[in-house]
């Protein structure tokens, strides 16, 4: 029997320290020991995307990642994105561009999105769809997804939806 | 899917990760070298691979970063993709490794996988293997009777096989300069994040009107990357035109040995081959 490891992860700003199995991917540790189900398991096969979080600021797809390897690392979910209960600009607009169907994707988008806009804050849509080749929408709607991040690239200031971002919330509408 | 249970260490030095494979070799373990994992992980969730032990070299300090040795950049193997295809230094020297490098997978791939671990990986569908060996590198071994250093004519032995022999640690690439020469990689793919049907890694050094030298590289023609000589001693000293480039690679297949699977016979691939090659030499030359 492997033995377990003490890891020390910052999540979504605030640190916790936990015994882990080695083979723990990230994702479970944070959907099943942490309960931040916003980050979906989509394929588990690193093609998706659903799973994408932000270490030190930039995209990893959790799923292919263990959560050893983040010990002493600073991770950001979807969960993480709003401040003062009002949503990220990404997230108001995905909302306002009705960016998505059913969702499922919808978290990964976003955190894809803000990492391509970290790097590269001013894309022009052929860099939005290149930059989101590791994210997969099966509901076909990327064409409102590049729009939304273009939106935001533009820099158009989305007034508050009134969408709150607390747990419950956000599990009503679908994400959990 | 969850990998199968292994133990796991994480040193912070070579010298300290050397000594655990040591200790897990005489102790009977099946022991992995971890570096971003992009394509470990997956095959361990796959349960394609079930160590018993796993060595991560993700927090040695010293095996990642670009330095400039005068007539070669010396680049770390835990060095990320993402850093290969945007790191200036790269871009102005090494061309080729930065273009190749921008179409590895997906950005969050190219974040955490590196360049040393694709190397090592020595996936023949990997992008990374085939520039390496155009341009001459020499890839620096560290092991238990210290470092060696292995051309990479040499390094590609077969099907996911490297020099790198149990015990050893591939720590980082020494390239020589390009500055100067036009530089393209161009992969074909079923979809745009998966593993190259065939891909061509071209560099070519222009002169007036001449293209003066060429150096091709072919993935996933064989089992290890392969050069396409025919085609380079076709284009030295070629007019710089569409027809002289198209005629040289017409050679591109020659030589090569690809397999047949379900994204395309090894006709295909030939095929493709040369098409890819026409396309990569005009793009490298600028027309």
């Amino acid at each position: 029997m492997a033995s377990s490891k003490t890891i020390t992860v910052e999540v979504d700003d605030v640190s916790y320290t936990d015994d882990v199995e080695p083979r723990l991917l990230l994702v479970q540790y944070l959907r099943e020991r942490l309960g931040k189900t916003g980050t979906l398991i989509g394929c588990d096969t690193t093609n998706c995307g659903a799973c994408t979080v932000h270490l030190d600021g930039v995209s990893v797809k959790s799923c292919t990642m263990l959560a050893v390897q983040a010990d002493g690392h600073k991770v950001t979910t979807i969960e993480g994105m709003a401040t003062d209960g009002l949503l990220a600009p990404l997230q108001e607009a995905f909302h306002q561009c009705h960016a998505l169907q059913c969702g499922f994707c919808t978290p990964g988008m976003i955190m894809q999105s803000a990492s391509l806009l970290t790097e590269n804050p001013h894309p022009n849509e052929q860099e939005i769809r290149d930059g989101l080749e590791g994210n997969l929408c099966r509901c076909t709607g990327y064409q409102n997804i590049v729009a939304a991040v273009k939106s935001v690239a533009d820099g158009t200031v989305y007034g508050d939806s009134g969408v709150s971002t607390t747990v419950d919330d956000a599990e009503t509408a679908g994400v959990s | 899917m969850i990998p199968s249970a292994f133990d796991y260490a994480a040193p912070t030095t070579v010298e300290e990760a050397l000594g655990l494979l040591a200790a897990a070799d005489s102790a009977g373990d099946d022991v992995k070298v971890l570096a971003g994992g992009q394509s470990l992980l997956p095959v361990m969730k796959l349960r394609m691979a079930d160590p018993s032990m796993v060595v991560d070299l993700g927090r040695i300090t010293g095996l990642s970063g670009v330095t400039d040795d005068g007539d070669s950049l010396t680049i770390g193997a835990m060095t990320p993709h993402h850093v290969v295809a945007s790191d200036p230094l790269i871009a102005r020297h090494l061309p080729l490794l930065a273009k190749a490098a921008a179409t590895v997978a997906d950005p969050q791939v190219r974040h955490r996988g590196t360049f040393g671990g694709a190397l090592v990986h020595a996936d023949p569908a990997g992008d990374m293997p085939a520039p390496v060996l155009a341009m001459g590198a020499t890839l620096v071994i560290a092991g238990p009777n210290g470092e060696r250093s292995v051309d990479a004519a040499d390094f590609f032995q077969g099907y996911f096989t490297t020099a790198v022999r149990e015990g050893e640690i591939l720590t980082r690439i020494r390239v020589p300069k390009f500055t100067g020469w036009g530089a393209h990689y161009e992969k074909f793919t079923r979809v745009s994040q998966q593993w190259s049907i065939v891909g061509i890694a071209a560099m070519v050094r222009v002169e007036g009107g001449t293209i003066a030298e060429a150096r091709l590289g072919l993935t996933n023609m064989a089992s290890t990357p392969l050069r396409a000589t025919a085609v380079e001693q076709a284009l030295a000293g070629a007019a710089l035109t569409a027809e002289a480039i198209a005629a040289a690679c017409l050679h591109a297949a020659e030589g090569t040995e690809p397999a047949s699977d379900l994204n395309g016979d090894a006709e295909y691939r030939r095929h493709l081959a040369q098409v890819l090659a026409k396309r990569a030499v005009l793009a490298a030359a600028g027309l």
